[in-house]
């Protein structure tokens, strides 16, 4: 125990002097379904809302069928000129028949160098949860996500988002959420406003963020 | 090096030269009314559920301040339980040399930095310097005042005071002494400034191996940290490192991870006006194989407990620092950032520098002072902290103590400023602005004094009407 704690967490009582003795602690004092705010804003049916927002803050989407993901996939990429393309080792290898692309699978066991990622053209990945109300994917680093250094240093994100994965608010997000695993929340590419208030769309994280909402 | 606070004349001598300054006046007029137009649009589209948010948002802040031995203790478990490593630190010294340690350990004399107010605070940057490690500030408004020798002005967007062709000029300037030059032809549109911050930057993330960041949020149940960001750059620091060392201040705590489902929708729409922040990155200990396998946890009082102490001024520790009530404050939209010498300008600036700094200088004395008590900072606050009865607090404080200042001379000063329209008047046609924009008076600091005195004062409600015809008040 430092000396340091003891102060702190000591003038913190004493700053407390007028918090009566064994004061109500439990938080929170009631269950999910009777927090006092809405889980959601009943903004409409839930893909729509989704696409609408991502598309507000500039990402490029695509509704597609199930079954044209894999060319759809091939498509992104070509559009783009990726030949060098990240992948997560556990993102289903379904996603890339007949992809012309190379894939350089990664893996925190086998992770590829940062020069690697930096060389490479783009990443395609999955997701853990997206929000319809404000336009949020959510990365949670499993298997079809990867680490969280591959969806950062490529400058072209695709994200595959099936419609299960979908939800209308933030707080329903929030209960599916593991807060143990390292989570990224993208709402839109990466942005300034920094210089005069413009918006400027696409600074350090990928500057093109594509989503294939699929269902 | 950026610059110190230090050494800034008190608020009423410091607020004259920054009205007289009509570049600055035009830069935060058009600053201030924009994100004021987004962020109304933001908070109506969640209609009579925001107040809700609000009301819940400073239920689970004055909850946990009311109880913060309890959830620091339960935060320092959670994070240790993580991986984690917890340090304490009861002022800006003991912070600086924890932090100035951590990174002697690692071995590099290069730490890459994510924005982040407190360890502006505490001067960091400062501190490592004189131990030989250069920090690098990466959000592109810190950068900008890193090179540029400044200081920063405005919580969310600290370059908020300057244009976009003195941006060129500093990148021209100084980026080459500090790593990869700007391109010679680099022009003054904000898209190439923003490709220049990334080229200058790329490397310099690729390469570091220790980082520092602040956090928005330490969740006590979990022992997970938050940062919101837009750039990447946050991501860029949290996640490429080796080493991740957190300075956090003990109020940012909240009790357990659905909270963050409160503040997830408070603070973006507050801040930015935007319906979520383009990342949020949250980490919990060392995730094995995946961001820094090394973390430290800095738990910072430098004052906050003092805060906590006042049963009044306690509700400044809500803050989340979305930075609405500068944008909302007629008083900020004037004199800027600077005047109020201290990393936390505006409204909350004016009720927390002096309580953290204990009003021991003059300056601190004048800050309560600083603001006319329109009420408008409240009506905007996504945690309803009434800066208005802080500061009416806090002057009282200020007139029974054996204050650094006398009322005379505090009135004299503030008043040469805020209480005479003609001063006023002769800055805003130095500005170029039409008059029937601002208020023909400002309700100045000597105004209030008046009023507070059942005095005549200014037309208070004639004020606060047209407050809320431009937009300001969610009223
Ligand atoms: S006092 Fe309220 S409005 Fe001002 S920065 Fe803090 S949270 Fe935002």
């Amino acid at each position: 125990m430092s000396s340091a704690r003891d102060r702190v967490l000591g003038r913190v009582r004493a700053a407390l002097a007028d918090v009566p003795a064994g004061e109500d602690r439990r938080w929170p004092r009631e269950g999910p379904e009777e927090r006092p705010y809405a889980d959601s804003h009943g903004e409409g049916p839930s893909l729509d809302v989704l696409v609408d927002r991502l598309v507000d803050y500039k990402a490029t989407v695509h509704r597609v069928d199930a079954e044209r993901l894999p060319a759809e996939v091939a498509a992104c990429l070509e559009r783009a000129g990726a030949t060098r393309v990240v992948v997560p080792e556990g993102a289903p290898r379904a996603w890339f028949e007949g992809c012309p692309a190379t894939l350089l699978t990664d893996s925190p066991e086998r992770p590829r160098t940062l020069a690697d990622l930096n060389g490479a053209d783009a990443v395609v990945t999955g997701c853990a949860v997206a929000i319809a109300e404000t336009g949020t994917i959510v990365l949670d680093a499993g298997p079809d996500q990867g680490r969280r250094a591959i969806t950062l240093v490529p400058d072209h994100h695709v994200c595959v988002v099936r419609a299960d994965q979908v939800v209308d608010g933030v707080p329903q997000a929030v209960r599916l959420l593991d807060p143990a695993r390292p989570l990224t929340w993208i709402s839109g590419p990466s942005a300034t406003s920094d210089i005069e208030l413009n918006r400027v769309e696409g600074v350090h994280g990928p500057r093109l963020l594509e989503v294939l909402v699929v269902g | 090096m950026s610059g110190t606070f230090l050494g800034i004349p008190p608020f009423p001598d410091a607020a004259r030269s920054a009205v007289e300054d009509s570049q600055l006046r035009h830069n935060l007029r058009k600053a201030t009314r924009t994100i004021r137009g987004k962020r109304t649009e933001a908070v109506d589209e969640l209609g009579a559920d925001w107040m809700r948010l609000r009301a819940r948002g400073k239920e689970v802040k004055d909850h946990t301040l009311r109880h913060l031995d309890h959830y620091l203790e339960e935060l320092e478990r959670s994070v240790q339980r993580a991986g984690g490593t917890v340090h304490w630190a009861a002022d800006a010294e003991e912070a600086n040399t924890i932090v100035t340690r951590l990174v002697q350990e690692t071995g590099e004399s290069d730490v890459v930095k994510v924005k982040s107010m407190a360890t502006q605070e505490i001067e960091l940057n400062q501190a490592l310097e004189r131990a030989g490690i250069t920090a690098y500030e990466t959000d592109l408004a810190e950068l900008i005042v890193q090179l540029g020798e400044d200081l920063p002005s405005h919580i969310l967007v600290p370059a908020i005071h300057l244009g976009r062709s003195q941006i060129r000029e500093i990148f021209l300037e100084q980026m080459a002494e500090w790593g990869t030059p700007a391109p010679a032809d680099l022009t003054d549109d904000p898209r190439a400034l923003a490709e220049a911050a990334r080229v200058h930057l790329r490397e310099r993330f690729l390469r570091t191996r220790t980082a520092v960041s602040g956090a928005n949020f330490a969740v006590a149940d979990s022992g997970t940290l938050v940062v919101l960001e837009s750039e990447g750059n946050g991501r860029m620091c949290l996640t490429l490192p080796r080493t991740l060392i957190s300075v956090v201040g003990i109020e940012k705590i909240v009790p357990t991870w659905s909270d963050l489902e409160v503040f997830m929708q408070l603070l973006p729409r507050s801040s930015t006006g935007e319906r979520m922040n383009p990342y949020t990155s949250t980490w919990t200990g060392v995730a094995p194989g995946d961001g820094p396998q090394e973390f430290h946890l800095v738990l910072l009082d430098n004052g906050r407990t003092d805060v906590l102490a006042d049963t009044v001024g306690r509700q400044a520790l809500r803050c989340i620092r979305c930075s609405a009530c500068l944008n909302t404050c007629p008083v900020y939209e004037r004199t800027g950032g600077h005047a109020y010498g201290s990393v936390y300008p505006g409204p909350i600036g004016a009720i927390l520098t002096p309580q953290l700094r204990g009003m021991s200088s003059a300056a601190d004395e004048a800050l309560p002072y600083a603001s006319s008590l329109c009420g408008a900072c409240y009506e905007v606050c996504p945690v309803a902290i009434d800066i208005p009865e802080v500061l009416v607090h806090l002057r009282e404080e200020v007139a029974e103590g054996s204050g650094h200042l006398g009322e005379k001379a505090l009135m004299a000063g503030a008043g040469a400023v805020f209480g005479s329209p003609t001063a006023l008047e002769a800055a805003q046609r130095a500005a170029g602005l039409a008059g029937g924009a601002v208020p023909r008076h400002l309700p100045g600091l000597a105004g209030q004094w008046t009023d507070t005195r059942d005095l005549p004062g200014l037309p208070k409600e004639s004020f606060r009407r047209w407050w809320k015809r431009d937009g300001r008040s969610e009223g």
